[in-house]
């Protein structure tokens, strides 16, 4: 069983749902990335989603756009966020590691050196926002190839007729978009993420995790109630723009907060 | 629009079914869109065979765009060029008029036919990026004649640029968003169209300028533009008798060329000329993607990007705003892998010279986009034959560049 899904697997056991925490590669710089990844295992992350900074971020709301400038500007490199990887999984050896990003970053020397370079880095899988699963073929079969989950997304308008078609290749887990729209503040409607949760459930054995909008423990906890995993990003990504270098710190203080919400979501009377 | 079933071994047969051109376009978007896009391409399909669309299309572009735009045979600048061609060698050179378009552009033709389908996909609500304004405009010009709000994203940069087009958006009920973010030009204003779009997908039609995007924009944008072409074909068939010999277009996405060269792709003896913006040279800063990019994805689809080794998209220069984007519609890249279209490019300062030749020669001021077509037609015009046609698109006339060019021609207004 590979990391992902021992983690999923192991939460589960516990009767709590799967932390999932979100920040960009390099941001604020390159040498700062490993100490704030740390702070997140610190805090109760249980699997780490490492954005690959990207010029033309378009899924994304201001907060993460501005993280990827910062990351660029600071002269972040497809390199730098390989040793990143590859250092954390050195200190890590078993806590679940995802890169994030866009296509064009990915592909840019080939499917297959970017899927051999996850393998020596020690990533367990890829979410890619603009691969959709009828364009799988640019990414796909090289992540699948080398045992590379290939995280696939659903959203709000992901209808029945479409879901067979994006659950086929997927693995890891799968990743609801709970808003239409783009990272940031947006929240969803409680019983609308409950009903999609059982929607999906019904549809695959993967994990579901709920990503977009999540900020407070509050809402971090209504989610662990349904779904299997919680996805924290905009956040914490703003914590770091706040504070910078010295974002550590803040970083695992909050994410303890929302690790502490999710484990007692299922037990605490919601 | 054109329905004939291509020939086998057609240049007209692609995309194919999943939208791509060889390895070129795609649709490469958030799952968000995806549902979006496959109800759109189903409601083209519908579309593009049913005849009251294709009346409503056509009554549109003749009464009120003012189609067929005229062609043109622009003696003065023949006589020009061959002043400094070699004996008997001097193309004649001819203009497919359509900056004489309602809004001063070739836009307007894509305009019309997407905002059809946004009709009749109930959708209720506009919005559009904008480079150098003239699609912004002409967004805003549909979106007024059919009552729909309208919201244009539009570069901070390029706003300062083209300040007579953002008052015109702002005159026909547009909203002008600056957008900030990046290079603060068409690319940005791109990706916060699709933020947009991501977020609003229930009532919203994104009305993409040009012949790029996820399929089936490239498809459809060109289908709507190939209206330039299929008169263009027909007017001098009637006018000469014969084929060009030549066709020469500008590229910023490529709508304006793709729509010319389209009709004419399986006429073996016309060769095409598509070119890109320069800027300041090829070695600087510039924003020619086929000459100076690599492929890769963005903004939906696959195809050639300026961009470093890592897939960071670089900033694109050009002096005109309309042709200031890092990447090309994928149908192009695609025509510039088989060979049968030829790609070259042109400088910010060439296309000043071709404005100012064009402005004395023929008493047209025409846009700074087609001024670098202009630049081209000159170059090649004195190594063919007198008897040989070029047949150049004139997609945009040039009041909104008066500015800019004073300015890089040192004059104060
Ligand atoms: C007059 C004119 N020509 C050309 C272009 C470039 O677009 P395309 O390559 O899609 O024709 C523009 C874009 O704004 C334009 O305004």
């Amino acid at each position: 069983m590979n990391r992902l899904s021992a983690t999923f697997e192991a939460c589960r056991t516990q009767g709590r749902a799967t932390l999932v925490a979100f920040v960009t590669g390099g941001d604020p710089s390159p040498a700062n990335t490993g100490d704030i990844l740390d702070a997140l295992v610190e805090g109760g992350a249980d699997v780490i989603e490492l954005g690959m900074p990207f010029t033309d971020p378009m899924a994304d709301g201001p907060s993460i756009q501005e993280a990827n400038l910062r990351s660029l500007g600071a002269g972040t490199t497809t390199a730098d966020l390989f040793d990143i990887a590859g250092d954390f999984r050195e200190r890590h050896p078993s806590i679940a590691l995802v890169l994030m990003g866009y296509a064009n970053p990915m592909i840019r020397r080939g499917p297959q050196w970017f899927a051999e370079r996850c393998v020596e880095a020690g990533v367990d899988g890829v979410i890619c926002v603009d691969i959709p699963a009828e364009e799988d073929e640019a990414l796909g079969p090289a992540l699948r190839e080398q045992d590379v989950a290939m995280i696939r997304l659903a959203t709000p308008t992901t209808n029945a007729d479409r879901l067979p078609a994006v659950l086929d290749g997927a693995s890891g887990f799968l990743y609801y978009v709970s808003v239409a729209g783009i990272t940031g503040k947006q929240q969803a409607a409680q019983d609308s993420i409950e009903a999609a949760v059982a929607r999906l459930k019904a549809q695959t054995n993967l994990p579901v995790a709920v990503g977009f909008g999540v900020r407070t423990p509050e809402q971090a906890a209504d989610i662990a109630r349904v779904a299997d995993g919680v996805v924290v990003g905009s956040a914490i990504v703003e914590l770091i723009g706040e504070h910078g270098k010295d974002a550590p710190g803040p970083v695992r203080d909050y994410i303890g907060t929302l690790s502490d919400a999710i484990s007692t979501a299922r037990t605490a009377k919601g | 629009m054109t329905d004939q079933v291509p020939p086998p071994n057609s240049y007209r047969s692609l995309p194919d079914e999943r939208g791509h051109f060889g390895e070129f376009g795609g649709r490469y978007v958030a799952e968000t869109l995806m549902p979006l896009i496959l109800d759109l391409e189903k409601e083209y399909r519908a579309a593009k065979v049913d005849p009251a669309f294709q009346a409503e299309f056509d009554d549109l572009l003749e009464h009120y765009v003012g189609r067929p735009s005229p062609l043109y045979y622009a003696e003065r600048l023949t006589e020009e060029v061959r002043k400094d061609a070699p004996q008997d060698k001097g193309a004649q050179i001819w203009f497919k008029r359509d900056e004489l378009n309602h809004t001063g552009a070739h836009k307007i033709n894509n305009c019309i036919g997407q905002i059809l389908l946004a009709k009749r996909m109930g959708k209720t609500r506009i919005i559009a990026e904008t480079g150098a304004g003239q699609h912004g405009v002409a967004t805003a010009t549909v979106a007024a004649r059919f009552g729909l709000p309208c919201v244009i994203y539009m570069g901070a940069r390029d706003i300062e640029r083209q300040q007579p087009n953002v008052f015109r958006m702002k005159l026909l009920g547009a909203e002008v968003v600056p957008v900030t973010s990046g290079a603060k030009t068409l690319k940005d204003a791109m990706n916060e169209g699709l933020r947009d779009w991501v977020a609003n997908v229930h009532d919203t039609f994104y009305i993409i300028g040009t012949a790029a995007g996820p399929h089936p924009y490239p498809e459809l944008v060109r289908d709507f533009q190939s209206v330039i072409g299929t008169e263009a074909r027909a007017q001098l068939l009637d006018r000469v008798g014969r084929l060009p010999d030549l066709l020469v277009a500008a590229i910023g996405g490529g709508s304006n060329a793709i729509g010319l060269f389209h009709p004419f792709l399986d006429d073996p003896d016309v060769k095409m000329l598509g070119v890109e913006a320069a800027g300041e040279g090829l070695g600087k800063r510039h924003a020619a993607s086929l000459a100076g990019g690599n492929p890769g994805v963005l903004h939906g689809n696959k195809t050639y990007l300026l961009q470093d080794e890592d897939g960071q998209i670089a900033e694109a220069h050009s002096i005109s705003a309309g042709l200031d984007y890092p990447g090309i519609g994928p149908e192009h890249a695609w025509l510039k892998e088989s060979g049968r279209v030829d790609y070259s490019s042109v400088t910010d300062t060439e296309a000043l010279d071709a404005f100012q030749l064009l402005c004395r020669t023929e008493g047209i001021i025409p846009a700074l986009e087609p001024s670098h077509a202009i630049s081209a037609v000159t170059r090649r015009a004195v190594d063919m034959d007198r008897d040989q046609i070029i047949l150049a698109n004139l997609c945009g006339r040039g009041d909104k560049d008066i500015f800019t060019v004073a300015e890089a021609l040192g004059v104060e207004m």
